[in-house]
């Protein structure tokens, strides 16, 4: 909390300021606005590209792996819920928010790291960047989520340090989890449109 | 004296002192980091009316040797149009009207000693340092910079072998999206600031009309710049990775381009003019003893214009190609989202109304703002509608119609702000005998630019040509484009006035108190300059709305917001 001054005159009717939501967590929600800005834009003009194609899928190309990445997309969805319970448990009892804090950033990592895999093998198959359009749109949407999911870890990975020496505020940790949620929540529509 | 100032001051005179470059190049300090922007701003419009300048001589009297430049090449000659028109938004616009006033006027109005983020404050400086360093080395690459217009349209953005500046398309797109960086940083800050840190006893509707106009500025520049980052990042792939987003050979599509340009330009449009709003609102105010006519029609017009503004983009795509019955729809949006704006003129308007109206300087710009804007606005209806677009596309007549909307807003708005709170930002004040003179050897000119122009577009001139004598029925018309040259010398002959009157009042200029035009808002409760921390006798309280001018309950014809009723004064 920042120190803020009452002024050099006394008075009585005027309160003073509580901000209803946290410096931290509103201009974290600032940027991402942003960054769901980001992702209609791109989404929809992968949409438009797919409905303009006459044939779709682009003919050679192999297809996509639906059924692992759900699996891997539940991994996600489970990480998130896991993060919120921590968020929860930290503001009753410090001590217990940590083992969920940590196993949702397990499970983000591996979601990242599952998603690295999938792309060497779809690499290996012969969608790249510049086989066909849906590698284009593939690589440029899934690949702008995966940097904001290492950005999000990042942050997170910084919070938990944070959390071991004891300084963490629940505004910090409400900021850093914000951004995991769009991760997270952003995931399904991705998944549900380019994979689908 | 309450305990809590005190603690406050300790915190902020615990600061060791400053070396000059923790003062002045790596500060955190909001009013330090406005200055930065504003005199980067400043060097770029020096290098931005440097090319309008060759380019115009070339237009005038093709084939000529410019004096400062030498030869003007068709290449050169799109090299300088494309970077005019990037500068002057992003490089000029953007940094002075958004960035610089809000970062001198947010937290002061506000009433609060800094941004709520410092360092992401500083960083967004450096970013967009960054940016127009990037962008200026794209003239020294081979092949020199990028030549496609500054709306970077495939085919020619992307394709090497048409626009013949491989690395200097590549170079462009880097300097906009580090800009995009930049203000992006700058706007959470605005925002977050204006919502968790107003002064005690500041509600919403205590704001003032520019720090809103900023903040909403600042969301729309959020919410429209996503989708032209993720085109952004689609057209360096394209240029350097070879896909094939824009390349109808292989599938893609060089309008989608177009769609996602303008689906941010256009908000962008409204993103400058509000804050340029918002500061004509300051000083029409002060400078007619009047309360702002209607804050709160004007506020949720404000909202109005932002939502509509998202959905007039298509008017750009008129003849580029899209379905007629979309055309439709957007000549609808695109001319309803004219009413808004009139509106606020009419407001504006009403504001002055029986005033007791003083034309100081500050107040002449500020009306040239509604009447020249004005122009632009009405010009803008014969474009926005699709018939008359088809016939008026890319002449001209467009040309002259976005001038007169940007050159208020970027040029007049920004002197109308600048010789306002100059006594402010350096506690001295401006020569008010040649500001005026620079005043009256700015807007004469101006129109002298770009009236003839007008007359050009409507006679079939096309844009982005370098040598017009070429076209016989083109080539006859050939005084007016001298007449417009010749104006534009004039005018960039007075702005010397201006930079001398600048620079000299700042260091021997009549100094300044801390509420020199008797204005109501709390930047005027800070002395000027405003020190670190700016409030030095403690953070101040707001008792009223910021236009309190002569209420029939005060004696003065003023009462700023932080003086206390006269029951608890007593």
């Amino acid at each position: 909390m920042r120190s803020r001054g009452i002024g050099n005159i006394q008075a009585v009717d005027v309160p003073p300021r509580t901000p209803v939501v946290s410096d931290g967590v509103l201009g974290m929600m600032l940027f991402l606005l942003t960054e769901l800005m980001l992702f209609a834009g791109m989404i929809s003009a992968f949409a438009i590209a797919k409905a303009g194609a006459t044939v779709w899928p682009p003919p050679g190309q192999p297809r996509l792996p639906i059924e692992a990445t759900a699996a891997n997309s539940l991994v996600l969805l489970a990480s998130g819920a896991l993060l919120i319970h921590a968020q929860r448990q930290f503001s009753r009892d410090r001590e217990s928010a940590r083992k969920p804090f940590f196993a949702a950033l397990t499970l983000g990592t591996g979601f990242v790291l599952f998603q690295g895999f999938e792309w060497v093998q779809l690499i290996g198959q012969g969608l790249t960047l510049q086989s066909s359009a849906l590698g284009s749109f593939f690589y440029l949407i899934v690949g702008v989520h995966a940097a904001h999911a290492i950005a999000a870890l990042w942050m997170l990975a910084r919070t938990g340090r944070r959390m071991l020496s004891g300084w963490l505020q629940p505004s910090q940790l409400a900021t850093a989890a914000v951004f995991w949620y769009f991760v997270v929540g952003v995931w399904p529509v991705v998944y549900g449109v380019v994979y689908w | 004296m309450a305990t809590a100032p005190a603690t406050h001051e300790e915190h902020d005179l615990g600061h060791h002192e400053q070396s000059f470059w923790e003062k002045y190049v790596f500060s955190t300090d909001h009013k330090v980091i406005a200055m930065q922007y504003m005199f980067t701003g400043m060097a770029m419009a020096l290098i931005g009316g440097f090319f309008a300048y060759a380019f115009r001589m070339q237009l005038a009297y093709p084939g000529m040797e410019v004096p400062g430049w030498g030869l003007v090449t068709p290449n050169d000659y799109n090299q300088l149009v494309t970077n005019h028109g990037a500068i002057m938004i992003f490089w000029v616009a953007m940094p002075v009207l958004i960035a610089a006033m809000g970062n001198y006027l947010i937290p002061l109005m506000l009433g609060c000693d800094d941004m709520v983020f410092p360092k992401l404050n500083r960083l967004s400086y450096q970013i967009f340092l960054l940016s127009a360093v990037v962008l200026l080395s794209s003239f020294f690459v081979s092949g020199g910079g990028f030549g496609g217009a500054w709306t970077m349209y495939p085919p020619l953005s992307t394709k090497a072998e048409y626009s013949l500046t491989q690395l200097g398309s590549t170079i462009f797109v880097v300097a906009v999206a580090l800009e995009f960086v930049a203000f992006l940083l700058g706007g959470i800050n605005f925002i977050t600031t204006a919502m968790n840190s107003r002064a005690p006893g500041m509600k919403l509707y205590d704001v003032p009309m520019v720090v809103w106009m900023i903040v909403v500025a600042s969301i729309l520049f959020m919410a429209s710049v996503g989708p032209l980052i993720a085109g952004a990042i689609m057209m360096l792939f394209d240029q350097n990775l070879g896909t094939a987003f824009f390349d109808p050979d292989r599938a893609g599509d060089p309008i989608l381009w177009q769609h996602l340009f303008w689906f941010f330009g256009h908000p962008e449009v409204y993103v400058v003019l509000l804050p340029a709003m918002g500061i004509v609102a300051e000083i029409i105010t002060t400078f007619s003893r009047k309360k702002l006519f209607a804050y709160r029609t004007i506020l949720y017009t404000v909202f109005g214009t932002g939502v509509l503004s998202f959905t007039v983009w298509a008017h750009h795509q008129f003849v580029a190609g899209i379905d007629p019955r979309m055309a439709h729809v957007f000549t609808v949006t695109t001319l309803l989202i004219s009413v808004p704006i009139a509106e606020m003129l009419f407001v504006y308007i009403a504001t002055l109304y029986g005033g007791s109206i003083e034309y100081s300087t500050p107040m002449l710009w500020a009306l040239a703002f509604l009447v020249e804007f004005l122009i632009g606005g009405v010009t803008g209806i014969y474009l926005g509608a699709s018939g008359g677009d088809i016939y008026m596309h890319d002449t001209y007549f467009v040309l002259a119609h976005f001038h007169y909307t940007f050159f208020p807003i970027a040029i007049i708005g920004t002197y109308a702000g600048v010789t306002y709170w100059f006594p402010k930002m350096f506690g001295r004040h401006m020569n008010e005998f040649w500001g005026k003179v620079h005043f009256w050897g700015t807007i004469i000119p101006f129109n002298g630019i770009f009236i003839p122009l007008f007359f050009l577009g409507a006679g079939g001139q096309h844009r982005r040509i370098a040598d017009f004598t070429v076209y016989p029925e083109l080539a006859q018309m050939q005084p007016w484009r001298e007449f417009a040259t010749v104006a534009l010398l004039i005018m960039l002959a007075f702005q010397v006035i201006f930079l001398w009157n600048f620079f000299y009042s700042m260091f021997r200029g009549r100094k300044a108190e801390k509420n020199p035009w008797k204005a109501n808002t709390l930047e005027w409760v800070a002395p000027s300059p405003p020190p670190h921390g700016n409030f030095p006798d403690g953070l101040p309280t707001v008792y009223r709305a910021p236009y309190e001018f002569s209420h029939p309950d005060h004696d003065e014809d003023y009462w700023p917001q932080n003086e206390p009723p006269a029951e608890q004064k007593a």
